[in-house]
This record gives structure tokens, C-alpha cells and sequence, in this order.
């Protein structure tokens, strides 16, 4: 049967998903090196949660993350040479060094940051969709949290909201069955995520998270329900990472043989052996975009290598926002490339439309409890 | 001028605001067919509709946060916290989140918000619900902290702390709401970071905010009848602190005494004394002296409440001290 897919969308799906992989390998092997300290959380082995979405949605869809953040910037185009000067604390990084790796944002391509405190961006994702049903925009926002902080109170709180409010939201849980050490079996009483959201009438589903294809066609059909004002989705990727928590976690905690078990998963070769039988591309094909994007990797590791960490007046940038203080646009301050930023309307221009709670609505409540105001 | 209840004041501020920028919203739990907790919203949901007077559920951490994602793509949030109680819940997100974000993302985002609500104690109402916890967030770079006393500061304030483009905290009060005074009308904007000497005196200068200041102005009254002429600086902003007027005023009485509603230890007033002790040691011709609420939580019977808090007399008290007039 001939594939559904372009060729182009595969191989650019392939693609992201090696830059992905390449990229967390060479930043562990940095970080054994010393030039990149502190927590650095790798995505080896996940790569197909971050890149079938990106692929199923708009490149103005608001995206955010937890700290395992390098996969989904990639995929949607941050300058790997900036993620990963980031990492290495250097003035070039996309927050100038004050971030780090568990803290990439690039809102130019509308990715809003690694978030640190488990769940806490949760609830942001919810009002950046807010945002997008006040100004009457089709955007959806997605949000990417992990297994662990499925047990948040900052989740149920706004899956509460989010779900009552119908807000354009999809959250992705990335189940990867640990949190740190912790497998979820042992701390959840449900421990298939996505059975929490019926708790608030919303959509859940299950998604094979080492499946890229599967991703992007859970994210196109979740963002279509979104964009049609049905309200939020969560999708649960079953996914697993091949690399401890973080670069400092031999992981112990669980068997060499569940790890290898999971590797014959790889969602990389996977996606490569369905090209292949569907004819689409052959061995060369796969080499070239591999050599390619180690190039690409090489010139990301030197051009960090080589860039200066921030000065010390920077100490004292980025706190407050001074009166009349523009927004930095990393691209363009590093790079000197004119990129494009977010512009909102302005109070005058906005018209709010949304009736959030409509009049007849509260007052068919009171009626129908006998209040009379 | 119109005399206005400190709560009518705010609400001027929020409709007059929300009237000039569709992007301001206000959420919170009965800020809308209740008309607010302290009726601070009233009459609002009528006139701005229901997704811009926002009746949240019993969630502070969620829809803090949820408004804290609303600020970073545009939107200018009003979160109503019912009490500052009950924000401690929220704190993951004011501190972690909206404090941090232009920090973290190398000044790409903003987060232009408003935390307000009542703070201090609220009467009769023991431990849980009276506290005043201005300097737990006066603590964190990232946030503006604001504590209006009068009826005028309160909505030239909020006014300026809505078309600020950072996170600011207001501290606003249980006690004060009813409290009236002369507001002017339309495009009243008080500067945030500046104090205000509410009263001139020489002889020594008393430094406060929030209620405190009732009873400071109480004290120096007292205090003047018997000769003694005190300043009286009102701080109104927290955070930051607006040392320049505080130096002025102690070069000028060469004695400082600072009244807080809160606990002394880690209080903002260690932070005024510091400021004072550093930089005016010199000019200064006693100690500073702090009258602050008692080491103890707040109990219900109304005589351990009383004696919990600062009152005049402990104030008069304590500007005898740094006049080394004791038991005159
Ligand atoms: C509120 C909070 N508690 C604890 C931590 C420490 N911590 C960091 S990651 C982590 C595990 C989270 O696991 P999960 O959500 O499954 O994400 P994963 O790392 O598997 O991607 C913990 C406990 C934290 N950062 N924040
Ligand atoms: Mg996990």
C-alpha cells in the first residue's frame, strides 16, 4: 500500500528526530568533558514525541516543556549551535547563559521554555491557550510534561479549568515510565495518564510514543478538536528513555535487560525501515542527511566552544523590565539575523468577543435552583 | 475631590484601566456574580462581561499560573487572591514562574501581571487568616511589592501597577477597605518606587505602610501635643525600596523608628534598617527602633489579638525611646 505520507514529511521527520539524537549525544559527551555542568537531562529515545507534533502543527502554535527541553526547539528550527551554547553557559545561548539546559526558550519559534519545578508549566499552557480563546485566534498550544508530574496538583487544577473554560490546549504527557527513580507503578494509583482526564470530561488518549507517525497523527487530530473550540486533549505517549534521569544518574534502578528490551523500539530506525519498504528512499539517501546533520552537530559544538560566556554586566539585565526596555530577540542579537516576533493587539484594537460564562447559562442555574436575584 | 472608600478606589482603578485596555482581565474567586469577597469588583461583570471578570474555581495555584502564561503572551491579568492566605498556594508560580521567566529566557518574555488582595489581619480571626506576608515576596528580584494606605494611593497604584510591564504584588487590606479619603478623578497615576512623607515633622521620622500607617499618623497626633514633631514616611512600594526618601527624611530627624504589621525576623524593616545603618550611620543620634507584631501567631480572643499588633501607644513608646525621653 503506498504511504499516506509524503516523502518529504518523512525524511524532514527523520531528519529532526537524528538532529535530536546526535545532539544529545555530543551534549553527554560535553558534559563528560566538564563544559557543560549542573543537570542536563537527554532526550535519547523520545525523539518521535517532540518531532511528530511539530510536525502536525503550525509553526505559530505556542509550545513549552519541562527540563528535559533540547528535542522540541530542534525540531521546530532553535539554531542547534545557540541550544547548545545555552548549555555550556556561553552569551550566544538563547538566554544568554542564564538559563542553561534546563531552560531553553525560543520564542521566535514560539517554543516558551523549559520549566525546572515539576508541573509548573502546566498551568502557564492553559493560559497561553486562554490568551489565544480571548483574542479569538485558531492557535493551540502544547505542552509537554512527564509521568511524574501527572500526580500535581498544579495538573488537576488546570485540566479542571482548561476542560470548563474549553481551552485550545493539548497536553502530551511524556510517559516514560520513571521519574527519576521512581517507576510511576509504584507512586500512581492510575498509572495510564491519560485516564485523568475523564476525571474533567476531556479528552484522553494513549499513543504509542515510539511511533512518530502515530504522534503526528494523534497531534493533527487533537489540534483539528482544538481549533473547533471542543475544548483540551491529553494524549499519553508511552515513550522510554534509553538514558539515565539526568547526566548524573547511573541508573540503577532498573534492569540492563529493560533497557535493551526498550532500544529494539528505537523510534529512529523504525521510522527508517517504514521509508524504506514503502520504497521512498535507500541507504544513501540516509547517509547523506546523516553526514549532514553530524556536520551540523560539529559546527553546533565549535561555534559554543568558541563563543564567550556572558559578561558581567548581564548580571544585572534580565530581571526587571526598565521602562521603554525591548523584548531581546536572541537570533538577531547573536546572529544579526531580522527574525520575526510575536506582536499582540493592542487594547484599543482588541475586541473580546468570548462570553465565558453566558448570562443565561448562570441565571438557567439559579432558576433551577429556586434563587431569584 | 470625591471622597472615596479605599475599596471603591480600587474598583474606579480596575474599570478605568479595563475601559482603556481590553487586554486586562480579572480573575478570581467571587470576583464576578458575587461582586468580590470585599466587593472590591463590584458591579464589574456587567460592564466588562465574563471573560474579563472571571469567577475562578477554588484553585489559586492553577489559575495563578494560568494567568502567569496569559501575561507572557500579551494578556495583562488582574489576579484577585481572596485573601494573601491562601495565595501561598500560589506561590510556586509567582515565585518560580512570573518572578523568573524574563530571567530565564534571557529577556525574551515579559510577564506584566497583578497579584492583589487583602493582607494583614483581617479581626477576629486567629492564625490562618492574619498574616502579613509582604516580606516573603519583598524577598525575590523579579517582583514589584505594594502596600497603599490611603484610599488615593490604592488606585493610583493599581493603576500604575497595571500598566507596569512586571509582576507586581499588592498588599491591600481586610481593614482598610472601608477606609475613606480624597481620590482624585480619572488619570490618577501614583509612580511605583516612590514613597510619600504623609506628614512633616523634625524631631524623629516614623517609617511605615499599609494600615500601620493609621496608627502612625494616631501616634504622631498624640506625639505633637506633647511637643514632639514627627515625620511620618509612607514607603507604599516595598519593593523596591525607594531609599533616597528614606535617607532624606533620617538626615533630617536623625532618629528612625519603623512600624510593621509582620513578624521582625527577615521583616522589610530589618531591610530599612540596614539601609539606614549603612549609609546614614552618621547622621543618626540614636539606635532605630522597630515596633513589630509579636513572635507568635495570632490568636482569637480579642485581648491576645490586640496585644499582637502594633498600636499607637506601643509607637509613641518607641519614638520616646529613640528620644531618650523613657518614662518622661
Ligand atoms: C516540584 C519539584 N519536585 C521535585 C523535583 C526534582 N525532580 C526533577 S525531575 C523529577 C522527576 C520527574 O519525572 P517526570 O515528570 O516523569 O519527567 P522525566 O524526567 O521522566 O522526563 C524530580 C522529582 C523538581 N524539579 N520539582
Ligand atoms: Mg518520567
Amino acid at each position: 500500500m503506498a504511504s499516506p505520507y509524503s516523502k518529504e514529511l518523512l525524511l524532514d521527520m527523520y531528519r529532526k528526530m537524528y538532529l535530536i539524537r546526535r545532539f544529545e549525544e555530543r551534549a553527554g559527551q560535553q558534559y563528560t568533558l566538564g563544559k557543560i555542568a549542573g543537570f542536563c537531562h537527554l532526550y535519547i529515545g523520545q525523539e518521535a514525541v517532540a518531532v511528530g507534533p511539530v510536525e502536525a502543527l503550525r509553526p505559530d502554535d505556542y509550545m513549552l516543556s519541562a527540563y528535559r527541553d533540547h528535542g522540541q526547539p530542534l525540531a521546530r528550527g532553535s539554531d542547534a549551535g545557540m541550544v547548545m551554547a545555552e548549555l555550556m553557559g556561553r552569551d550566544t545561548g538563547y538566554s544568554k547563559g542564564k538559563g542553561g539546559s534546563m531552560h531553553i526558550f525560543d520564542i521566535e519559534h514560539h517554543f516558551y521554555g523549559g520549566y525546572g519545578i515539576v508541573g509548573g508549566q502546566i498551568p502557564l499552557a492553559a493560559g497561553m491557550a486562554f490568551a489565544s480563546r480571548y483574542r479569538n485566534e485558531d492557535r493551540v498550544t502544547v505542552c509537554y510534561f512527564g509521568d511524574a508530574a501527572a500526580s500535581q496538583g498544579a495538573l488537576h487544577e488546570t485540566f479542571n479549568m482548561a476542560s470548563k473554560w474549553k481551552l485550545p490546549v493539548i497536553y502530551i504527557c511524556e510517559n516514560n515510565r520513571y521519574g527519576m527513580g521512581t517507576a510511576i507503578s509504584r507512586v500512581a494509583a492510575v498509572p495510564e495518564i491519560y485516564k485523568r482526564a475523564s476525571a474533567y470530561d476531556m479528552r484522553g488518549e494513549p499513543v504509542d510514543g515510539m511511533d512518530v507517525l502515530a504522534m503526528y497523527e494523534a497531534v493533527k487530530d487533537a489540534a483539528e478538536y482544538c481549533r473547533a473550540g471542543k475544548g483540551p486533549v491529553l494524549l499519553e505517549a508511552n515513550t522510554y528513555r534509553f538514558r539515565g534521569h539526568s547526566m548524573a544518574d547511573p541508573a540503577t534502578y532498573r534492569t540492563k535487560q529493560e533497557v535493551e528490551d526498550e532500544r529494539k523500539g528505537d523510534p529512529i530506525p523504525k521510522l527508517r525501515a517504514y521509508i524504506q519498504k514503502q520504497g521512498l528512499a535507500q541507504d544513501d539517501v540516509f547517509e547523506t542527511i546523516e553526514e549532514e546533520v553530524n556536520a551540523q552537530v560539529d559546527q553546533a559544538v565549535k561555534f559554543a566552544d568558541e563563543s564567550p560566556e556572558p559578561s558581567l554586566d548581564e548580571l544585572w539585565r534580565d530581571t526587571i523590565v526598565e521602562e521603554g526596555e525591548e523584548d531581546v530577540r536572541p537570533r538577531e542579537r547573536v546572529l544579526g539575523q531580522k527574525v520575526n516576533w510575536p506582536t499582540y493587539p493592542s487594547g484599543k484594537e482588541l475586541k473580546v468577543t468570548w462570553d465565558l460564562e453566558p448570562r443565561e447559562q448562570a441565571e438557567a442555574a439559579d432558576k433551577k435552583a429556586g434563587l431569584v436575584r | 475631590m470625591p471622597e472615596l472608600m479605599y475599596r471603591e478606589a480600587l474598583n474606579q482603578a480596575l474599570a478605568e484601566e479595563m475601559e482603556r485596555d481590553a487586554n486586562v482581565y480579572l480573575i478570581g474567586e467571587e470576583v464576578g456574580r458575587y461582586n468580590g469577597a470585599f466587593k472590591v469588583s463590584q458591579g464589574l461583570l456587567d460592564k466588562f462581561g465574563s471573560a474579563r471578570i472571571i469567577d475562578a474555581p477554588i484553585a489559586e495555584l492553577g489559575f495563578t499560573g494560568l494567568s502567569v502564561g496569559a501575561a507572557m503572551v500579551g494578556l495583562r491579568p488582574v489576579v484577585e487572591m481572596m485573601t494573601w492566605n491562601f495565595a501561598i498556594l500560589a506561590m510556586d508560580q509567582i515565585v518560580n514562574n512570573a518572578a523568573k521567566l524574563r530571567h530565564m529566557s534571557g529577556g525574551q518574555l515579559r510577564c506584566p501581571i497583578v497579584f492583589r488582595g487583602p493582607g494583614g489581619a483581617g479581626g477576629r480571626l486567629s492564625s490562618q487568616h492574619s498574616q502579613a506576608l509582604e516580606a516573603n515576596y519583598a524577598h525575590f528580584p523579579g517582583l514589584k511589592v505594594i502596600a497603599p494606605a490611603t484610599p488615593a494611593d490604592a488606585k493610583g497604584m493599581l493603576k500604575a501597577a497595571i500598566r507596569d510591564e512586571n509582576p507586581v504584588i499588592m498588599f491591600e487590606g481586610e481593614r482598610l477597605y472601608a477606609i475613606k479619603g480624597e481620590v482624585p478623578e480619572g488619570e490618577h497615576v501614583v509612580p511605583l518606587g516612590k514613597a510619600d512623607v504623609k506628614r512633616e515633622g523634625s524631631d524623629v521620622t516614623i517609617i511605615t505602610w499599609s494600615r500601620m500607617y493609621y496608627f502612625c499618623m494616631q501616634a504622631a497626633e498624640e506625639l505633637a501635643k506633647e511637643g514632639i514633631s514627627a515625620e511620618v514616611l509612607d514607603l507604599r512600594t516595598l519593593r523596591p525600596l525607594d531609599e533616597e526618601a528614606i535617607l532624606a527624611s533620617v538626615r533630617k530627624t536623625n532618629r528612625a523608628v519603623i512600624v510593621e504589621e509582620g513578624w521582625a525576623l527577615a521583616g522589610v524593616g530589618a531591610s530599612v534598617v540596614d539601609i539606614i545603618q549603612s549609609k546614614a550611620f552618621d547622621d543618626l543620634d540614636a539606635p532605630v527602633e522597630r515596633v513589630t507584631g509579636l513572635d507568635v501567631n495570632m490568636s482569637y480572643a480579642a485581648n491576645l489579638e490586640n496585644a499582637t499588633q502594633p498600636d499607637a501607644p506601643k509607637i509613641i513608646a518607641a519614638v520616646k525611646k529613640v528620644l531618650y525621653r523613657e518614662g518622661a
